[in-house]
């Protein structure tokens, strides 16, 4: 496959009249949004990219009068920053992102569910939240918002665990079906979409899906906001294409000596040198929800793996026992490798563990672990050995 | 220890005697007192007419809701993989030398807590802090003595 290159751009950042686009979105049907929102083939931005479209429309196909639309704000995959910079430089988007979404489905009502640890950003949260609802209600328009903050925990990202702690209850993950476009917050029909998502959707209303279709690839359409660690002389945001590989990724932002880059977090893949070239940022290749973080050779694939598999042990919400077993046992296992306490074939067997944890977790937290686990332990074995 | 007096009444009229309301109550004591009490979870169970174990249950599930004593200024440094390779334990090991405590203690005069925590959204600017509500990026030990020596002062 041919790849795009690397382009700057600037979509998410751009100021807009919010009042002119959200004056045009209203007068528009449900429908028309939809199809808009479908057309510009827009998955949503948190990671896992589910069709944004999709979810409206099934959410708005429900008959109950009572809706929600929910901002998942619990940005805690490790290497991702991007949705706070978002919440602080455009909040006003991520509103008028919500009460789109809440046009399109016919819900009244949005919820933010923002993480403990950007309680920080609260104030200037609120006055924009105020100036928002100043805004739509002479436009004449009925939709409110209302904050609800986390408390340190990675796993009320997963969207059924956010309900569940919404409630006010452990943010343990539900069993799914039903899905939350059928019953979601409140037991109610509810699109729970990522900031990054809402604001993207404002912007396809605001220019039209065409001007939006003709950035990235077919499976890949738009632009996305990466956030940008590890080794590299420019930490920071990026909105690019997507449609890259990452070693243009990495000629732009590597510092000369990139072995491996961890794309989308700890739940994430690692991408080592030897395949920079062949591989894709985006949904045919590596997805991601932005992280990206870039390892030199001075790291040790070890640590990194550990440091991960320590997160994975701690986040685990202990609910289902493969998850919770499993990261135990993972990192126990590489640790004892490493000690020489098991042969290397014991790794063997540990990724057979992380396999199993894939088909039989509850969500994707224990689904995702052998993502990193897999990737680190194939491309750099001979580190996690010696 | 502390006393809540009124406080958890007025936070259940605040926000409404329902389950949903669990949270943001909690979350107000912990902003107030850093801390939920045992006597503190028995109230608000009773207020919400829920079972203390319930409340305990949902307390204990999030990090950020202590049910353990904690100092007036909570130290979360980060320890997540970004951080951790931008030298995170010299930090540590700084904040462990001036408040003489280690990871997990608190100082004998209940001025401040030193915990670890994952991922705070600051990767770009490793290492990096909260103290309290407040995010410290791009610490080295110089920045992270003349931080603290700024919560000592208050």
């Amino acid at each position: 496959m041919k790849s795009k290159g690397l382009t700057k751009v600037d979509l998410i950042f751009e100021s807009i009249d919010a009042r002119e686009v959200l004056t045009k979105a209203f007068s528009m049907s449900s429908e028309e949004i939809i199809s808009q929102v479908l057309e510009s083939g827009l998955k949503g931005r948190g990671g896992a990219g589910f069709p944004t479209g999709m979810k409206w429309k099934f959410t708005a196909a429900e008959k109950d009068p009572e809706k929600y639309i929910v901002c998942n704000a619990d940005e805690g995959e490790p290497g991702t920053f991007k949705d706070r910079e978002i919440l602080d430089r455009v909040v006003y988007k991520v509103y008028g992102g919500m009460a789109i979404a809440g046009k399109a489905m016919g819900a009244k009502k949005g919820y933010i569910y923002l993480r403990g640890e950007y309680r920080f950003l609260l104030p200037q949260l609120y006055l924009e939240l105020h100036k928002f609802q100043k805004m739509i209600a002479e436009i004449g328009y009925d939709f409110s918002i209302e904050y609800r903050m986390g408390s340190g925990a990675y796993i009320c990202g997963e969207e059924s665990a956010l309900f569940e702690s919404i409630e006010g209850f452990r943010g343990e993950p539900r069993n799914k079906p039903p899905y939350p476009t059928t019953s979601g917050l409140f037991s109610k029909p509810t699109s729970i979409n990522n900031v990054e998502t809402l604001v993207t959707a404002m912007m396809i209303i605001a220019r039209g899906p065409q001007e939006y279709v003709k950035l990235g690839t077919k499976d890949s359409r738009g632009s996305k906001v990466f956030s940008i660690s590890g080794d590299t002389p420019i930490p920071g945001i990026f909105e690019l294409e997507l449609g890259m590989t990452v070693q243009e990724f990495v000629n732009e932002f590597g510092d000369g000596d990139t072995k491996a880059v961890q794309v989308g977090g700890a739940s994430g893949f690692c991408v080592p040198r030897k395949k920079f070239a062949e591989t894709i940022i985006g949904f045919e290749g590596v997805p991601t929800g932005g992280s990206m973080k870039l390892f030199n050779s001075s790291r040790s694939m070890y640590n990194v793996l550990h440091n991960y598999l320590d997160f994975f042990t701690e986040e685990s919400c202990g609910q289902c026992t493969p998850c919770r077993v499993g990261c135990q046992q993972l990192l126990k296992g590489v640790e004892k490798v490493k000690k020489g306490e098991a042969k290397s074939t014991y790794l063997n067997e540990l990724v057979k563990l992380a396999d199993t944890m894939k088909v039989a977790s509850k969500c994707g937290l224990g689904q995702s672990v052998g993502n990193a686990f897999r990737s680190i332990v194939e491309n750099f074995r001979e580190e996690i050995i010696y | 220890m502390y006393q809540t007096g009124n406080m958890v009444k007025e936070l259940a009229e605040k926000y409404g005697r329902k389950r949903e309301s669990l949270m943001p109550i909690l979350q107000d004591i912990v902003k107030k007192h850093n801390y939920l009490t045992d006597e503190a979870m028995v109230e608000v169970a009773t207020e919400l007419d829920i079972s203390a174990a319930e409340v305990y249950g949902t307390a204990s599930f999030y990090t950020f809701l202590d049910t353990e004593e904690r100092g007036k200024n909570v130290i979360r440094v980060c320890k997540t993989i970004t951080c951790s390779m931008k030298g995170k334990n010299n930090i540590i090991s700084t904040l462990e030398e001036i408040l003489k405590i280690k990871v997990g203690q608190t100082t004998p005069d209940k001025m401040f807590t030193l915990l670890e925590t994952n991922c705070i959204g600051w990767c770009h600017k490793a290492p990096a802090m909260l103290i309290n509500d407040m995010p410290y990026t791009d610490l080295t030990p110089e920045t992270v003595i003349d931080v603290i020596k700024g919560y000592m002062r208050k």
